[in-house]
């Protein structure tokens, strides 16, 4: 079963070289159903493939891990770097989160985007997003997970910028891009310090070099940095700006990279370094606290949003400030539980949306919808369940793993701490704004844009909606095995009534938003001040925009010519002054001559006389 | 004999190809193409004929008398590191050549001899192991390259030419004073009057004039590669140089500079060396984010592609400081993937001017819709500039990055910053030139429509983005191959520095007081 590893993420990067390269082989343009084919069945494989391991290896074996060895990448000067693999049963769960999810977003994108003209483009991007993000899981080196980890930017950035003869998607995009780049760099100058310390970069040495050599400042600024490359790919504060901007994208994309996958990659790499992170109580600290304000400021923003996909993003901000959460309280299965359930109820809240976007001619703004339950009830029974698994009810999948979670946070001081308030209070915010967008879209009076609703769902959209809809249902039952990857915390067992205050809130929150949103209200603009300043998400664009864009735009531009070059062309000015001067002289007037060469004359003896 | 062979192929094909032109227009094309595949040719045999690993460290080497007088030889020799450049020397004189199959449309004879007559300099400076004979072929590939700015340039080619034959004149003389001081001094020491590299290397030298020498050649190497502030010719040259010339700025003629500075100034000058690495690595670190930050304000589309390399080439001069194993073949390694991405993107400017006539990005924008497949591939290669992990420009940045954050922190976390500024930049050029909607004027020759790249066209940029991939994902060959050469360049510095370790009890630390330090002819 060892070799079939490395195919997993070469089926999908077989089908991008395909689409990508087809049009030199073949003059006309490649028939859709083609192209979708290609771009579906590679992934298909690979959630295949990714099945088949589980079932051969992994099942009933929560110690299993397998190591596949592939080539020598990098050995220089005592860096060995090698392009090889390894898999636990943490790399399990990403790779069927990856290809399982990701193949029914790659059915459902077969319907959503057909008809448009970038359709091989399209699956050519998401198939190279695929095998990027499974080289990210896969990866037995931080160089080779770093390779997986740029990868997958690119790819957003692509498909965030898709529609690209809309400025405004460039922008998005570049956003992205360069704010997760600066993540990046935070990352590699981790990598670099971890390598002068251990001299490896191999997680598994690497993992366990820092459990043993204890606490010390450089392996604390060694984990923060790394936490900087996680907090801009999984869009926590202070670099979660681009996530709501991203939603510029085709929405299967947003399902798929900004909501079930890439964002999460953050939580795979601080629970891959998990050793690493909980030598240093300030690094853990710092990644619950990261947690704790990123779920807060994001869920109040969710609260006053009008696009259908931004109220989504920042809640997928906000659903990964909990697991950052998680792993700040040392709960690293709960986090990893909590990613793959949101994947399932992610996934379906977004692709639901996608059908309602559709379904309404690309129309996205909440306050133009309402009463469309009975207009597209498959839909609508999809982005219920999902809203219920978002807002954590029981016997839903967000409630297991959210309860793990905020049991933990409980647990992580014996009690009452900050970081359980948030996550309480989180819950409340969640229930609110997450029945706020069902009841405002699907209940109350018909919008202005329901009028012409006509259900867009084809079969191909369906089904994948159907299929997230039970595993979303169903994931609390699926909690993966991951007491061998993981220390175990130690179980203390807190009181009913905790329990119950975590139980409660949800269900005070979509009391709160039955109140407030089910008779009819539309989602209105913001007005107050303190309403726009969390539409805006709380200011930070506007402070990055006055602290670094503007002036870093305006230095470039002022500079746009060289201010070094100025020397230079002052120095040749300069001489060519000098000879326009000297120049002069040479006038041709004789008169001029014989007086310069009289006055040169007596300057001559003068100087001799008085030297 | 290959070497003296290969040289002669591409002075005789140049002259060749200013022959035919005369009697049959357009055959120059075929003589330089006939003369870069047997050069190809003899280079292939050349690497299938060495057994790396053996006792010999040269490949090959041939030593002929030239003006014994003076102890000045005919001395060529080739090793890995001459190798990988002589490699992408020949490779990328073909790929432009390809590029630029039909762009030129006046005195083209005259063009393919100069284009082969610089191509032949710089595979003499490659190749010579005698002083003398490195400073003539230094001086042979810059006035062909002149010629090539001056003739077959844009709108200031004059401007741009005088300033880029200013700069490196120059500096060069600098050189020639280094070079000449060099012998004169070893004659003092040794009765021998000799201009031969291997001999040079046990010169005795003061640490005053082992530190201005360092210096002399430092700064002539360093307006080459170019490094902040020296860069200032690098804009307007590349700017104004016809595409292929542009092509061989940037991925061959720069390359000696760096090439330089790790044959010649590090094992000639150790002691020198390790003082003045802090300076030459803050340069460096400074030419990354200073060229990054000019790229992205710029316009030009070919500017912005310049100053990209004055930020490229700033890792290239941070690794060689480094003074270690991973940091150099870092900066080896982006010596052949910086000259494989930026010929690409000069070929791609070069291909849009053609079609458009402006390199002004102001009036492009939304071509992927009208060029697709020449915007796919400037995709690629913007994003391999960027410094994508699977290309070849990322295994380089990251090892120089990885080797030189062990020798000083501060100046590589600045120079990371150059990653950032990549991205902002690479990305600026593709959403101004390829994203959007389109800003062209459109005038009446353009109504047919904008023809994208030929078959001849996509292949050869389809080969060279084989190549990064290639690079980015096995890039062990090229470590093996450059291996010993480093080794041997690095020997005299590791010595100097194991010296200074073991007599550090009794020698305080000389990083503060430089140029005052170790003296060669001290160490045991």
């Amino acid at each position: 079963m060892t070799e079939t590893v490395g195919l997993i993420p070469l089926f999908p990067l077989l089908g991008f070289l395909v689409l990508v390269l087809a049009p030199l082989v073949v003059r006309q343009e490649m028939p859709a159903g083609l192209v979708a084919s290609i771009g579906v069945g590679s992934v298909g494989i690979a959630a295949l493939l990714s099945l088949a391991l589980l079932f051969t290896v992994f099942i009933g074996n929560p110690a299993a891990s397998i190591q596949v060895t592939g080539w020598t990448w990098m050995a220089t000067g005592g860096l060995s770097l090698g392009f090889n693999f390894h898999v636990d049963w943490l790399t399990q769960v990403m790779l069927l989160v990856i290809t399982g999810v990701g193949f029914l977003i790659h059915l459902y994108s077969a319907g959503y985007m057909r008809g448009d003209a970038g359709y091989r483009r399209y699956f050519a991007y998401l198939n190279l997003f695929v095998c990027a993000m499974l080289l990210l899981v896969l990866a037995d080196n931080l160089v080779l997970l770093y390779l997986g980890w740029e990868g997958v930017g690119l790819c957003s950035y692509l498909l965030i910028g898709f529609w690209y003869r809309n400025p405004e998607n460039g922008a998005a995009a570049r956003k992205a891009f360069v704010v997760t780049r600066v993540g990046d760099t935070a990352m590699a100058l981790g990598l670099f310090l971890l390598f002068r310390e251990f001299a490896t970069l191999d997680i598994a040495s690497l993992n366990t070099s820092a459990g043993s050599a204890g606490d010390s400042y450089l392996l604390t600024l060694a984990a923060l940095l790394l936490l900087g490359g996680a907090v801009g790919k999984s869009a926590q504060v202070p670099l979660q700006t681009w996530l709501p901007d991203a939603m510029a994208g085709p929405t299967p994309v947003s399902a798929l990279i900004h909501a079930a996958t890439m964002v999460t990659a953050g939580v795979y790499l601080v629970a891959r370094m998990h050793p690493l992170f909980a030598v240093s109580d300030t690094a853990m600290l710092a990644v619950g606290w990261v947690g704790a304000l990123t779920l807060l400021i994001a869920g109040f923003s969710a609260l006053v949003q009008t696009d259908i996909k931004r109220v989504l993003a920042y809640s997928t901000i906000s659903q990964i400030g909990y697991m950052f959460l998680a792993l700040g309280v040392g709960a690293w299965s709960g986090a990893i539980f909590h990613l793959m359930t949101h994947a399932f109820f992610k996934a379906l809240l977004f692709l639901a949306a996608g059908s309602v976007i559709l379904s309404l001619h690309h129309e996205q703004d909440i306050s133009a919808m309402g009463g469309l339950r009975r207009k597209i009830p498959l839909t609508f029974a999809c982005f219920a369940v999902g809203s219920a698994c978002l807002a954590a009810l029981p016997f839903t999948s967000g409630f297991y793993s959210k309860d793990q979670i905020l049991l933990q946070a409980w647990e992580v001081s014996d009690g009452f701490n900050l970081l359980w308030l948030a996550g309480i209070i989180g819950a409340l915010v969640t229930g609110i704004y997450s029945f706020r967008l069902l009841f405002l879209v699907f209940f109350g009076d018909e919008g202005r844009a329901s009028a012409h609703c006509g259900d867009a769902n084809s079969r191909v959209m369906s089904i994948p909606l159907v299929a997230l809809a039970l595993l979303a249902l169903g994931g609390g039952l699926l909690a993966p095995p991951l007491q061998d990857v993981f220390p175990t915390a130690e179980g203390g067992h807190p009181s009913m009534l905790i329990e119950a205050v975590a139980i409660a809130m949800p269900l005070l929150g979509i009391l709160v938003a039955w109140t407030m949103f089910s008779r009819g209200q539309r989602a209105e603009a913001p007005i107050t001040p303190v309403e726009r300043f969390l539409f805006s998400g709380w200011g930070f664009d506007w402070l990055y925009d006055r602290l670094l864009v503007k002036p870093l735009v305006t230095l470039a531009n002022i500079n746009r010519n060289d201010i070094v070059d100025a020397a230079y062309r002052g120095s040749a000015s300069l001489s060519r002054q000098l000879h326009l001067l000297a120049s002069q002289t040479q006038n041709g007037q004789v008169r001029w001559y014989m007086a310069s060469l009289v006055g040169g004359s007596i300057l001559f003896l003068a100087i001799l006389v008085a030297l | 004999m290959t070497l003296a062979a290969i040289i002669a192929v591409l002075f005789l094909g140049g002259v060749a190809a200013w022959l035919v032109e005369r009697y049959r227009p357009g055959a120059s094309r075929w003589a330089t193409l006939a003369s870069l595949v047997v050069s190809l040719v003899l280079l292939a045999q050349l690497w299938a004929s060495a057994t790396p690993g053996s006792a010999h460290h040269w490949w090959q080497s041939l030593e002929v008398a030239w003006i014994p007088r003076f102890g000045i030889s005919f001395f060529l020799a080739v090793d890995g590191l001459g190798f990988l450049m002589l490699a992408l020397t020949l490779f990328m004189g073909l790929f432009g050549l390809v590029m630029t199959w039909s762009d030129i449309r006046f005195r083209r004879g005259f063009f393919y001899f100069n284009y082969l007559w610089t191509l032949a300099g710089v595979v003499g400076v490659f190749t010579a192991l005698d002083l003398f004979l490195f400073f003539f072929f230094w001086e042979v590939m810059l006035i062909p390259m002149l010629m090539l700015i001056a003739v077959w340039g844009h709108e200031e080619r004059t401007f741009a030419a005088i300033k880029f034959f200013i700069f490196t004149q120059a500096s060069s003389l600098l050189m020639l004073i280094a070079i000449v001081a060099l012998v004169y001094i070893h004659f003092n020491a040794s009765g021998q009057v000799t201009f031969n590299y291997l001999e040079l290397l046990d010169a005795q030298l003061s640490p005053v004039s082992a530190w201005w020498l360092m210096l002399g050649f430092f700064v002539a190497f360093a307006v080459k590669l170019p490094a902040v502030p020296l860069h200032t010719w690098l804009p307007d040259a590349h700017t104004q140089a016809p595409t292929a010339g542009s092509i061989l700025l940037a991925a061959i003629l720069l390359k000696t500079g760096a090439y330089g500075l790790l044959r010649f100034t590090l094992p000639l000058f150790p002691d020198a060396s390790i003082q003045f690495a802090p300076v030459a690595m803050a340069i460096g670190a400074i030419s990354v984010v200073y060229g990054a930050i000019l790229a992205f304000a710029q316009r030009d589309m070919k500017r912005l592609v310049a100053y990209s390399s004055v930020s490229h080439m700033g890792f290239v001069l941070l690794g060689l400081y480094a003074l270690n194993t991973v940091a150099i073949q870092g900066a080896v390694m982006q010596m052949v993937a910086h000259g494989l991405s930026t010929a690409a993107l000069f070929a791609i400017v070069g291909a849009l001017q053609h079609r458009l006539h402006t390199r002004n990005m102001e009036q492009m924008g939304g071509l992927w819709t009208e060029l697709p497949r020449l915007s796919a591939i400037a995709l690629f290669f913007a994003v391999a500039s960027l410094g994508l992990p699977g290309l070849g420009n990322f295994v380089a940045e990251f090892l120089v990055l990885l080797g030189s954050f062990g020798v000083d922190h501060w100046i590589t976390a600045f120079a990371a910053l150059g990653m950032v500024g990549a991205a902002l930049y690479a990305l600026a050029m593709m959403q101004r030139a390829f994203f959007g909607e389109s800003r062209r004027t459109t005038t009446a020759a353009d109504q047919k429509g904008l023809v994208d790249l030929d078959l001849r066209e996509t292949l050869a940029m389809l080969v060279l983005a084989a190549f990064l991939v290639f690079l980015g994902l096995r890039p062990q060959p090229v470590f093996d191959t450059a291996a010993p050469a480093i080794a041997r360049s690095l020997a005299p510095v590791t010595a100097v520095e194991a010296a200074v370790t073991s007599n550090s009890t009794d020698r305080p630390t000389t990083a503060a007081n430089w140029p005052a330090a170790t003296h060669r002819g001290e160490t045991p």
